[in-house]
């Protein structure tokens, strides 16, 4: 295993103009700020998970990763460097959707979906090697008898079936870093495992860089190496996952693992407390995100953001009361 | 496939007249254009629709007919539905400016009045064979479709898999072409209908003008000499009722074709069969 860092973000910021209403509206809408100033490296052979609840920002990130959009402000390395060729930028990174049942098209079968890439980015050239090739990517991702599967249209096949499809396709290309954007939350419960550890063992086999991005962070603690964790499209915290998980550091993911299920614990009560609604990304609360919510907030923390702190070399988290000058003063 | 009864009757017509025009003029012997001195006779074992004013047969004229206005139809939606797709895919695909310029261009061919358009357009047309007519009959019929598919495509160029063709590295071309366009055939194929009808009217509507050339046979060009010799008014009915009808037939033929399409593009448009059933409460 190398610690190469094969992709990597730096400050990347992602604004949406809100169009409705603008061209014949009084002024401009004021933007959806979706993601705000994220930083992260994704290294070869490392599975990094980024949790947060749903509408923080996380799609976000994964589809400027994919280059589906691009940044408002911010840089995109893929091996220390920026890439300005879109198709080979695509071979190497690549992604997976969140939901199978929209991401392959109603209208090609499967053997299509995977042989483009295979075509696109020149792995194979003749009929008989396409073929031949999409029959080893359907061998991957255990959709046999090959043979049966490669004819089938998306809506022959079950939500686990149709996702390692989408799997296959982007393995096809042959990338070095794998964007996951919640590859199992709309597939029966019963078969997310068998897709995660199908994820796994490809991210281990190819030395793959992995983004696995979930809302679960019991499930990102059982299969990451490290966790990111997204608040309101802003990092707070990150670190290997041991380390967060057992010791979380930020008010946010003590709430994240207090809410979760906690397979350790026999008590079965559900927290109760009030958690709160997430902010609006259309004007965010002012100082720290997440300080309306936070049930240990200082008074600076409504006025000020918190930058990030080093707890230990590699767990990091923006919060006051980590701040060595909050602590101080 | 589901048995629309809709899509089965207007099969039914669309082939009957598709047959006509294809073998027709084989099975009805005589030219249509042959004047004979036997003028404005009714229907006989000789002559089964009767004659013209000036003895022509009406059944061969009708047979003929069929190829001009069928031909001019098809050729006009094949070519008005190339354009909308053209037109309608790339703007709602490509957005922006590319968009707004393809937008403007549609809304003025929308509000043009067709008709008129079609008029002037033929008056300057250097010949008013088939093809020009059919040429002209296009220009002023492809914006509804591309309007159409405009909005479609902005739906779908959303859409993950769409997304997800562009991030596996797919060219803009193809994704147009060859993920957005074959989710788009129902919308196509109901478009193409309607421009083939729409087509066949404008056909006909230009022939009874006397906008199109009178030396062609076709359905439009029968109700215009009916019309110019006074055909209502003498009461040769078999010359001017067998055109019309057919117009008319045609016309409920693609109309069903389309809307049995719709239903199964979209079912909620399904027709409901009244089911007897207890209405508890009712009559209070
Ligand atoms: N294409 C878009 N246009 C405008 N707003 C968007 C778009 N995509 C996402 N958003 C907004 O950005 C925020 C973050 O969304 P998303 O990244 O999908 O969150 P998550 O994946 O964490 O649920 C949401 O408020 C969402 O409404
Ligand atoms: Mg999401």
């Amino acid at each position: 295993m190398t610690d190469e860092v094969v992709l990597a973000a730096e400050n990347v910021t992602k604004h949406f103009a809100a169009s409705r209403g603008r061209r014949f509206g009084l002024g401009k809408r004021p933007p959806v700020r979706a993601v705000e100033d994220v930083s992260l490296n994704l290294t070869a052979g490392r599975i990094t998970a980024m949790v947060g609840e749903s509408g923080c920002g996380k799609s976000t990130v994964a589809r400027m990763l994919a280059r589906i959009y691009p940044p408002t402000k911010g840089r995109i390395l893929l091996r220390g460097k920026e890439v300005t060729d879109s198709r080979a930028y695509r071979r190497n990174v690549q992604m997976v959707f969140q939901d199978p049942f929209a991401s392959l098209n109603p209208f090609h079968k499967v053997h299509y979906h995977l042989a483009r890439p295979l075509k696109l980015h020149g792995h194979a050239r003749t009929k008989a090697e396409v073929d031949e090739q999409v029959a080893a990517l359907l061998e991957r991702v255990s959709l046999t008898p090959v043979e049966q599967f490669m004819h089938k249209l998306p809506h022959e096949l079950s939500g686990g079936q149709r996702q390692r499809v989408a799997i296959a396709r982007a393995l096809a290309a042959q990338p070095v870093a794998l964007i996951a954007d919640e590859p199992v939350s709309m597939l029966d419960v019963s078969i997310r495992l068998g897709v995660l550890r199908l994820l796994e063992k490809l991210a281990r086999e190819e030395n793959l860089a992995l983004l696995y991005i979930t809302h679960d962070i019991a499930s990102a603690r059982y299969f990451a190496d490290d966790i990111l964790v997204m608040y309101a499209g802003q990092l707070i915290e990150q670190g290997p996952s041991q380390r967060v998980t057992d010791d979380p550091a930020h008010p946010y993911t003590k709430l994240l693992l207090s809410a979760a299920p906690d397979p350790d614990q026999v008590d079965d009560e559900e927290d109760t407390t009030d958690h709160g609604e997430p902010p609006s990304l259309i004007s965010p609360p002012s100082g720290c995100r997440f300080h309306p919510r936070c049930p240990v907030a200082l008074p600076t923390c409504s006025t000020t953001a918190p930058l990030f702190t080093a707890l230990a070399d590699d767990h990091h988290t923006a919060c006051h009361l980590y701040d060595p000058a909050t602590v101080a003063g | 496939m589901p048995r629309s009864p809709k899509i089965i009757a207007g099969g039914v017509i669309l082939v009957f007249f598709i047959l006509l025009a294809l073998v027709g003029p084989v099975l009805v012997d005589g030219d249509p254009t042959k004047t004979t001195d036997v003028g404005l006779a009714g229907p006989s074992a000789a002559h089964w629709l009767g004659t013209t004013q000036s003895g022509q047969d009406v059944l061969a004229q009708v047979v003929y007919g069929a190829r001009v206005s069928l031909g001019v139809g098809l050729l006009s939606a094949l070519i008005a539905t190339v354009l909308s797709i053209v037109v309608g895919l790339i703007g709602g695909y490509a957005g922006g400016v590319v968009d707004e310029v393809l937008s403007l261009l549609t809304n003025i061919f929308l509000v043009l009045p067709a008709l008129p358009l079609v008029i002037v357009l033929a008056g300057y047309l250097p010949s008013r064979g088939v093809t020009s007519v059919a040429a002209v009959i296009a220009v002023t019929g492809w914006a509804w479709g591309a309007r159409v598919l405009r909005a479609q495509t902005l739906t779908l160029r959303g859409r993950d898999y769409v997304q997800a063709a562009k991030a596996s590295g797919e060219r803009a071309w193809r994704i147009i072409f060859a993920e957005i366009l074959p989710v788009e055939f129902p919308v196509i194929a109901t478009s193409f209908l309607a421009t083939v009808l729409a087509a066949i009217l404008a056909e006909a509507g230009l022939s009874f003008l006397g906008l199109a050339n009178l030396s062609t046979v076709s359905w439009g060009t029968m109700l215009y000499f009916a019309q110019n010799n006074q055909a209502l008014l003498v009461g040769a009915w078999w010359w001017f009722i067998p055109p019309g009808l057919c117009i008319a037939l045609i016309g409920a033929g693609l109309g069903l074709l389309n809307f049995g399409i719709d239903e199964i593009a979209n079912p909620r448009l399904r027709t409901v069969l009244p089911k007897r059933r207890k209405r508890f409460g009712a009559g209070r």
